[in-house]
């Protein structure tokens, strides 16, 4: 069988004995076609592309990602807009994974099959749902693994190690570790060395599985945290496209600065 | 989908928290896994521990004062004619609300499970105040997520929980209602669990929440069995309940003894917040028939878009003011026990008015969506019917809005 393009990446950044760097902004965030255009200059730094897709009630983002989901939707966003990003994002040269994230209610009244579906059309590879845990996300990540699209499980401190093993069991080639107690984008309130004691952790109950660390990591901290097998920055990218509009600079130009430097600092 | 007799509502769900195999649930972040389960297997606990019980018919009976008065409205049965209308005035609690009854049992679970704060989120300001006053009471820091909307039209209530020594929170996302207060609050708990109790306010949320502010608001129901047992030796053979349904907690506790009769002895009514008459927008996804989808962790009728982006509310009512209901109200339309319906704010005001002329009782704008029910069917309806309306709330929290629109304050 061969390799996801997810499984690719790992594999890659592996041979280059550095994480997996991957990137959130929210789709159509400030609007369609710059959204899409941040999307392709990113392209070349970053490992894997998340892309939220925004919801106006989110229980797990903090400010940076609310107020891009806000302005988003404001702009008129609309669940369409993702898949259309995507696939036109899909047809560039050096086009990455993309993973979108999001909240179920979205993928409740777009239909699962439906959504999957366009999520293949579109060229999407992995989904991250905030709020269907496990075990109650065991029939739609089934669903996913049937399109060959990978329902990326989440863990976080709070997880028992008993839970955890039945998550991983359960999990497809890649788990989302959450660093700490807090929504997106808190400031760090554990130590970064601690953050990877829980993930050695995690990492020994099945080595094979590639764990990404995300949720407050920031250009100051992801040095500290490159030993692991991929890394997630979200709220300072947000933030990036906030301060461009405030300061009425080209988000677009901004964010292919921030995630090369993010990029820097963990070859 | 059936309801099962003997069995309370609050514990019909199955192994998943899901009401009817698809209301509630527990819709949650990972992180919230734990907390939540935690939470589960104390409240389980402790529901079946005497000493526990006991502690909470002490505080129940000796400091928020139940049970509380059922009366007859003389003047306005005679002045509308047909069925007998009474209430059931439970603005006589302590603070003025049913809400002092969950956050009461939620303070006496935070300090069973040994925490020492407390987070809840409000909208007509009775959840938040009612927390901070049994907050202040069992010695717990309080904190309270209003929206910023709701902060303004409320002002009463926002001044007794700053009194309490509650810390209150802002929010100014969305529509700055309840909903964004809710997700707000949420947010919080996500990022402060280990330390802090999260009080839902009413019976929404993940499945455990739903529970436990049921379990608290039956007290309502329990009490006024036994005075309607008292004042007419048996349940009549026509009765109504009706009940504003916001997120439904009131409404829930009032009507939880009675959904095992036949509903063509005791009819249970819920009245949604149909917003301003001119306005599209509404607060009534029952009434309206809103799509399913999930709002703050639980499966349930609520109001959106076709996307699925929860859709703003609007309702002179900010206890009403909710985009979703609980997944019990949800089941019990489902399954046909209990009628749905709306009134506007218009006819919430008309009713305040009729009601605050003709009887001693000053019902907040909540009830008053129940009271323009009874007094539009009532006239209709033969003199052995009778109706009961629950009088949740006391409309001091409303003075500013009502000298607004009706010129005068009771």
């Amino acid at each position: 069988m061969s390799l996801s393009p997810i499984s690719l990446v790992f594999r890659r950044c592996k041979k280059e004995k550095r994480p997996a760097l991957l990137t959130y902004i929210v789709a159509g965030d400030p609007n369609k076609k710059k959204s899409l255009n941040i999307l392709k200059s990113i392209s070349e730094n970053a490992d894997i592309l998340e892309l939220g897709v925004g919801h106006s009630t989110p229980i797990a983002d903090g400010g940076q990602i609310q107020t891009s989901s806000y302005r988003a939707i404001k702009n008129g966003f609309k669940m369409k807009d993702t898949f259309q990003i995507v696939k036109r994002y899909k047809k560039i040269k050096n086009s990455k994974p993309v993973i979108l994230m999001g909240y179920y209610n979205m993928i409740y009244q777009y239909g699962e099959n439906k959504f999957l579906k366009k999520c293949k059309q579109s060229g999407v590879s992995g989904l991250i749902v905030v709020d269907l845990p496990w075990p109650e996300n065991k029939n739609f990540a089934k669903k996913c693994k049937k399109k060959s699209i990978s329902f990326v499980q989440l863990l976080s401190p709070t997880t028992s190690r008993i839970r955890m093993k039945k998550i991983i069991k359960d999990s497809h080639e890649m788990c989302y570790y959450i660093s700490m107690l807090s929504t997106t984008g808190g400031k760090l309130k554990v130590s970064p060395k601690k953050i990877l004691e829980n993930y050695n952790k995690i990492k020994k109950i099945n080595k094979a599985k590639n764990i990404v660390i995300g949720f407050g990591i920031t250009r100051k901290t992801i040095a500290s945290l490159k030993k692991s097998d991929g890394l997630v920055i979200g709220s300072e990218l947000c933030k990036g496209i906030t301060d461009s509009i405030k300061n009425g600079h080209n988000p677009v130009k901004k964010l292919s600065l921030m995630v090369k430097s993010l990029k820097r600092r963990i070859v | 989908m059936k309801l099962k007799k003997g069995i309370p509502l609050i514990d019909q769900h199955d192994k998943n928290g899901l009401w009817g195999g698809k209301f509630g649930g527990n819709f949650i972040p990972e992180t919230l896994k734990k907390p939540v389960e935690d939470l589960n297997i104390l409240f389980e606990k402790l529901r079946k521990d005497k000493n526990f019980i006991k502690e909470r018919d002490y505080y129940f009976k000796n400091w928020i004062n139940t049970p509380t008065p059922f009366i007859k409205l003389e003047n306005i049965t005679k002045h509308l004619g047909g069925a007998q209308i009474w209430a059931k005035v439970v603005s006589e609690l302590n603070g003025g609300a049913h809400k002092i009854l969950n956050s009461t049992v939620h303070c006496l679970i935070a300090k069973r499970a040994g925490r020492k704060y407390i987070v809840g989120d409000t909208g007509a300001g009775y959840a938040g105040k009612m927390l901070s006053m049994s907050a202040k009471k069992f010695g717990l820091k309080c904190k309270i997520f209003m929206g910023a909307k709701d902060i303004k039209r409320q002002k009463p209530n926002v001044d007794a929980m700053k009194k309490n020594g509650a810390e209150i929170f802002p929010v100014y996302t969305g529509s700055q209602t309840l909903v964004d207060a809710v997700s707000e609050c949420m947010r919080y708990w996500v990022a402060n669990n280990d330390t802090t109790h999260l009080c839902v306010g009413s019976t929404v949320g993940p499945a455990v929440f739903i529970k436990i502010c049921g379990w608290s608001t039956s007290q309502i129901s329990r009490e006024l069995k036994v005075q309607i047992k008292e004042e007419f030796g048996e349940i009549p053979s026509k009765l109504k309940l009706i009940n504003c349904v916001g997120g439904g907690s009131s409404s829930y506790g009032f009507w939880n003894e009675f959904i095992d009769y036949d509903k063509k002895q005791i009819e249970l009514i819920g009245v949604e917040a149909g917003g301003p008459k001119k306005s599209k927008k509404h607060a009534a996804p029952l009434t309206n028939n809103s799509k399913m989808g999930v709002l703050h962790g639980s499966m349930q009728y609520v109001i959106q878009n076709s996307d699925g982006q929860i859709e703003e509310t609007e309702s002179i009512s900010a206890g009403l003011d909710y985009s979703g209901v609980s997944a019990l109200h949800c089941f019990l339309k489902d399954v046909g026990r209990a009628r749905y319906t709306s009134a506007t704010d218009e006819e919430a005001l008309e009713a305040y008015k009729l009601i605050t002329k003709y009887e001693n009782l000053n019902p907040s704008l909540e009830p008053s969506h129940a009271f323009s029910e009874a007094c539009k069917i009532a006239p209709r309806l033969s003199n052995d019917t009778v109706i009961i309306v629950n009088s949740c709330g006391d409309a001091q929290k409303d003075r500013d809005i009502l000298k607004k629109r009706l010129g005068r304050y009771k």
